[in-house]
C-alpha cells in the first residue's frame, strides 16, 4: 500500500492514532520502505567526538524493532559499533562505498567535529600509515553525501564537548560545513541522545520524500515543532502555581530547574524507551534538544530566569 | 618481524588503535592507543557541582549510569549526605539494568562476530576470514540469537528508564538519592521485564557462552594479561555502603588485599599530556593535553595501583568476590552437578579471553538474580531523596564499577563551584599505555604472546582486545 506524505506526517506529528502507541511507525510505511530497501541509498555512519549514545539510542527503537530497521528500512553499510570488519578492511570499505554511492548516500555524524590541534584530538582510523581525522572524514565524505544527518547534540551543535572552554574546538556539522564552504544539506537531529523515533523517522522520511521541513535550528518540524512546557502534562500545576520544591513532589518542575519552557521536542507525548517514562515525569527537562546546551542551561538544577 | 596496525578496532565504545609486532607467529610487542580526547575534566571546572552527574554520563553512552553512579556517590561524599534506603535501591536497580544491557550487548553484538560467521551482507562483510569453528547449525542459532538479544537489551533499557527517566543518559540519580518515589505499578512493571531478561540469561545467554567456548577451548589459554586485578565494589547492600554484591578489593602478584584508593596514581609519560602532571593521585590530578608530545601514543592516562598495572572488569570483580557459578560451569568443567563451583575454581583459565567472557556472563546472572530481590525491598511511597546544600568548600570521591571495570570520580569544591574534577574510568585501567617505568598496560600485556596464525586475518588480536570490553 503506498503511503502519502500526509499520512506519514500524521504518524509522527501526533495527530494520528498510531502515536498514542509510543510513536509506532505504521506497518504501511515499513512495507513501502521494504520494497525499496535493495535500491535505497545507503547510510554511512561515522563517529567523531562522541560517546556512542546516539547509536545505543538507535538500538532502542521499538516500533519498528531495530532488526526491522536494519533489515527493511536503512541500508546501513558502515557503522563502527556494529560492523564486522576492523582496521584497514573497515576503512577501505568506507571509502569504496562513498565512491560507489557518491551524491546518493546519507552520512550520519555521531559526535562532534573536533577541529583543534589539526584534528589530532579525534582520529577515527588510519589508512596506509596516514591518520584519518574526523576533520578529514567530514571534508571527504561530507562533500560527497546527498545529505548529512547530524545526530545528537554533538553532531548538530557541538554538545558537551563544545561546552566552555571547548578544549577541542568541537563543532556541529553545519558550523563545520560553513567554515569549509561545503554545501551538502544538513538535517539536525539533536537530543542527548536523540529519541530513536526521531532518527528512524527522519531517515525513513528522507528515503521516501526527501528532506523534511526544518525549523530555524535545522531540526525536522515533525519532531521538534512543539514547546515542551506548553504541552506538558504538568502544565496545569504551573498555571495553578503549584510547584514541586523537591524531587518526588507533585507539581510543576520549573522551580527545580526544568528547561521545558525553552525546549522544543515531542518528548511530552512520545515518551522514552517504549514510553515507559520521560524526563519531566522523572525529574525535569534539561534542554538537550536546544542549541547552546549545556552552557545555556547550566547550572541545571537552578530555576531559569529566562 | 611484521608490524600490524588495527585502526579502528571497531565494535567498542570510543576510538581505539592497536599496534603489534609479530614474530614467529606470536605477538612480541603491543601498543594500545586511545585516539579521542574531549576534555571533560576541563569542561567541568567552574560549574555547579550538581551538574557533574549529568555531564560525566556523556563520557560513555554504553555505561552512562556507571558514571552517574560514581558521580552521585562522589557528590554525596563531598556534600556529606546519606540517601534513604529507597534511593540506594533505585540507584542499584538503574545501574543493574544497565549492566545487564551492557553485558548482553557485549557478547552478542560486540564480540560474537569474532566467533560466529554473520550474514553475507554489509555491515557484516567485509570481515576476517578463516577461524570460524562453529558447526553451521550452531552458527545459525547464534545468528538468530543476535536478533533476539537486540530486543532483550532494548528491554533492559526500558528497565533503566522506569526509574531513570530515559536511557541512555539518565536523570533519575542525583546527589542525595533518586528522583522518583517508587510506586507499586512501577515495581511490577520492572519485575515483569526483569523476569523475561532472567529467562534469557539462564536459558540462552549463559548456555550459548559455554557452547561457543567449547568450540574455542584453546582461547582459555590466550591473553592472560598482568594477573593483577582491581575492583572498587558495586551495588551497596546497606545504606552505610559497607557491604556490596560485588566486593571491593585488589589481587596483586598473587595476593589479596583490601582496596586502598590512596594507592592510585596516574602516569602520563606515554600519554599526550604535559609531563609535569605525571604520577598524581586523582584527587590532585590534572588534565593538560599535549597532543604533539613525541613520547606520547595515547590520550588515555596510565593509572597504576601500588605502582603496578591492574586489570579491571568482570574478571577482576568475580575473582575478588568469588561467587558460586551457574550449573553451566559444572557441566563445562565436567564436575558433579551438586558441587558448588566458585569462580576461582577456574584457576588459570579465568585469566584469558574466554575467562573474561564467561566471567561477564556469570556476573550478569548474579546481578539479575540480586535485582529480583532488591525490587521487592523498595518501599512504595517512602522517600528516595534527601535535599543537600552545596558545601562552600569540600573534597569528595565516589568509587563504583562500570560494566567494563573499576570507576572512580574525585571532586574538589571551592566557593560552591567545581575547582577540580577527575575521572579514572574502567577503560583507562585496561586500555592505558605504558607507565613511566615502562610497564605495559593490561591490554598491551594481554596481547604479548598471542598466537597470530594469519597476519591478514588477526582474529586473536581483536579477540583479546574485545574480551576487555574497552
Amino acid at each position: 500500500m503506498p503511503i502519502s506524505r500526509r499520512q506519514f506526517l500524521k504518524v509522527f506529528a501526533g495527530t494520528g492514532v498510531a502515536v498514542t502507541v509510543s510513536g509506532s511507525i505504521l506497518p504501511e510505511i515499513v512495507s513501502a520502505l521494504e520494497k525499496a530497501v535493495a535500491g535505497n541509498p545507503p547510510v554511512l555512519w561515522i563517529q567523531g567526538g562522541g560517546c556512542t549514545g546516539c547509536s545505543v539510542s538507535l538500538l532502542n527503537t521499538v516500533h519498528p524493532s531495530i532488526a526491522e530497521v536494519l533489515l527493511k528500512i536503512i541500508s546501513l553499510k558502515f557503522h563502527p559499533t556494529v560492523m564486522a570488519a576492523s582496521g584497514e578492511k573497515a576503512l577501505e570499505a568506507l571509502y569504496k562505498m562513498a565512491d560507489t554511492y557518491k551524491g546518493k548516500y546519507f552520512l550520519a555524524l555521531e559526535g562532534t567535529v573536533e577541529t583543534a590541534a589539526d584534528g589530532k584530538y579525534c582520529v577515527p582510523g588510519e589508512l596506509k600509515g596516514k591518520e584519518i581525522t574526523i576533520v578529514d572524514m567530514m571534508k571527504d565524505f561530507g562533500s560527497k553525501a546527498a545529505a548529512v544527518l547530524a545526530l545528537g547534540q554533538c553532531g548538530a551543535y557541538g554538545g558537551i564537548p563544545a561546552a566552555n572552554p571547548n578544549p577541542t574546538g568541537s563543532k556541529g556539522a553545519m558550523d563545520f560545513f560553513k567554515d569549509h564552504g561545503i554545501k551538502t544539506p544538513v538535517i539536525n537531529i539533536p537530543g542527548c541522545p536523540p529519541h530513536p523515533d526521531w532518527m528512524v523517522g527522519t531517515i525513513a522520511y528522507a528515503l521516501m520524500f526527501g528532506i523534511p521541513e526544518l525549523d530555524a535550528d535545522g531540526r525536522p518540524k515533525m519532531f521538534y515543532g512543539t514547546l515542551v512546557h506548553d504541552n506538558c502534562p504538568y502544565r496545569s500545576y504551573y498555571d495553578e502555581k503549584k510547584f514541586a520544591k523537591s524531587f518526588g513532589e507533585e507539581g510543576c518542575r520549573v522551580e527545580l530547574g526544568c528547561k521545558g519552557p525553552e525546549s522544543y521536542s515531542d518528548c511530552w507525548k512520545r515518551g522514552w524507551n517504549n514510553n515507559v517514562n520521560w524526563c519531566v515525569h522523572n525529574s525535569l527537562c534539561l534542554g538537550c534538544t536546544e542549541p547552546g546546551y549545556p552552557d545555556r542551561f547550566s547550572p541545571f538544577y537552578v530555576k531559569t530566569t529566562g | 618481524m611484521a608490524k600490524l596496525v588495527i585502526d579502528p578496532v571497531t565494535r567498542l565504545e570510543g576510538h581505539l588503535k592497536i599496534e603489534v609486532d609479530v614474530e614467529g607467529g606470536k605477538v612480541k610487542d603491543a601498543k594500545s592507543s586511545g585516539t579521542l580526547f574531549r576534555g571533560f575534566e576541563i569542561i567541568l571546572k567552574g560549574r555547579d557541582p550538581r551538574d557533574a552527574s549529568q555531564i560525566t554520563q556523556r563520557i560513555c553512552g554504553v555505561c552512562p549510569t556507571a558514571h552517574g553512579t560514581a558521580s552521585v556517590l562522589c557528590l554525596d561524599n563531598a556534600f556529606g549526605v546519606k540517601p534513604p534506603t529507597n534511593g540506594r535501591i533505585i540507584r542499584n536497580l538503574i545501574l543493574g539494568a544497565d549492566f545487564l544491557m551492557s553485558h548482553i550487548l557485549h557478547f552478542y553484538h560486540l564480540v560474537a562476530l569474532d566467533y560466529v560467521k554473520g550474514p553475507n551482507t554489509e555491515p557484516f562483510i567485509p570481515r576476517y576470514e578463516g577461524d570460524y569453528r562453529l558447526d553451521p547449525k550452531i552458527n545459525k542459532v547464534a545468528v538468530d540469537q543476535y536478533l533476539k538479544a537486540l530486543d532483550i537489551r532494548q528491554k533492559c533499557h526500558q528497565m533503566v528508564a522506569l526509574f531513570g527517566g530515559k536511557a541512555p543518559h539518565v536523570y533519575g540519580m542525583v546527589v542525595g538519592g533518586a528522583t522518583e518515589v517508587p510506586t507499586v505499578d512501577k515495581t511490577v512493571s520492572f519485575k515483569w521485564r526483569l523476569k523475561e531478561i532472567q529467562e534469557f540469561i539462564d536459558g540462552t545467554y549463559l548456555p550459548t557462552v559455554y557452547l561457543v567456548a567449547g568450540a574455542y577451548k584453546d582461547l582459555f589459554g590466550v591473553g592472560p594479561g598482568c594477573k593483577n586485578l582491581i575492583a572498587f565494589g558495586v551495588f551497596p547492600l546497606d545504606d552505610d555502603q559497607k557491604t556490596f554484591l560485588l566486593k571491593p578489593g585488589a589481587y596483586t602478584q598473587g595476593k589479596d588485599s583490601p582496596l586502598d584508593q590512596t594507592q592510585i596514581k596516574e602516569y602520563v609519560k606515554y600519554s599526550w599530556y604535559d609531563d609535569k602532571t605525571t604520577g598524581l593521585h586523582p584527587s590532585k590530578g590534572m588534565t593538560v593535553p599535549d597532543p604533539n608530545k613525541k613520547t606520547g601514543y595515547s590520550f588515555v592516562k596510565a593509572p597504576r595501583y601500588r605502582d603496578l598495572p591492574h586489570e579491571a572488569g568482570p574478571l577482576a570483580r568475580m575473582w575478588v568476590t568469588n561467587p558460586v557459578l551457574s550449573k553451566n560451569a559444572n557441566k563445562f568443567l565436567g564436575a558433579d552437578e551438586k558441587k558448588e563451583i566458585r569462580f576461582r575454581d577456574l584457576g588459570d583459565k579465568a585469566f584469558s579471553i574466554l575467562g573474561r567472557i564467561a566471567a561477564r556472563a556469570e556476573e550478569c546472572k548474579l546481578i539479575a538474580d540480586a535485582m529480583d530481590k532488591w525490587i521487592m525491598e523498595l518501599k512504595p511511597g517512602a522517600p528516595s531523596y534527601v535535599k543537600a546544600d552545596i558545601p562552600k568548600e569540600a573534597m569528595g570521591f565516589g568509587l563504583s564499577e562500570a560494566p567494563r571495570g573499576a570507576l572512580g570520580h574525585w571532586i574538589s569544591i571551592k566557593d560552591q563551584k567545581i575547582d577540580n574534577y577527575q575521572v579514572c574510568s574502567a577503560t583507562i585501567w585496561n586500555a592505558g599505555p605504558k607507565d613511566d617505568k615502562g610497564n605495559l598496560g593490561p591490554i598491551e600485556q594481554a596481547l604479548i604472546g598471542t598466537p597470530v596464525k594469519d597476519i591478514k586475518n588477526p582474529f586473536n588480536i581483536v579477540r583479546v582486545v574485545r574480551s576487555f570490553d574497552p
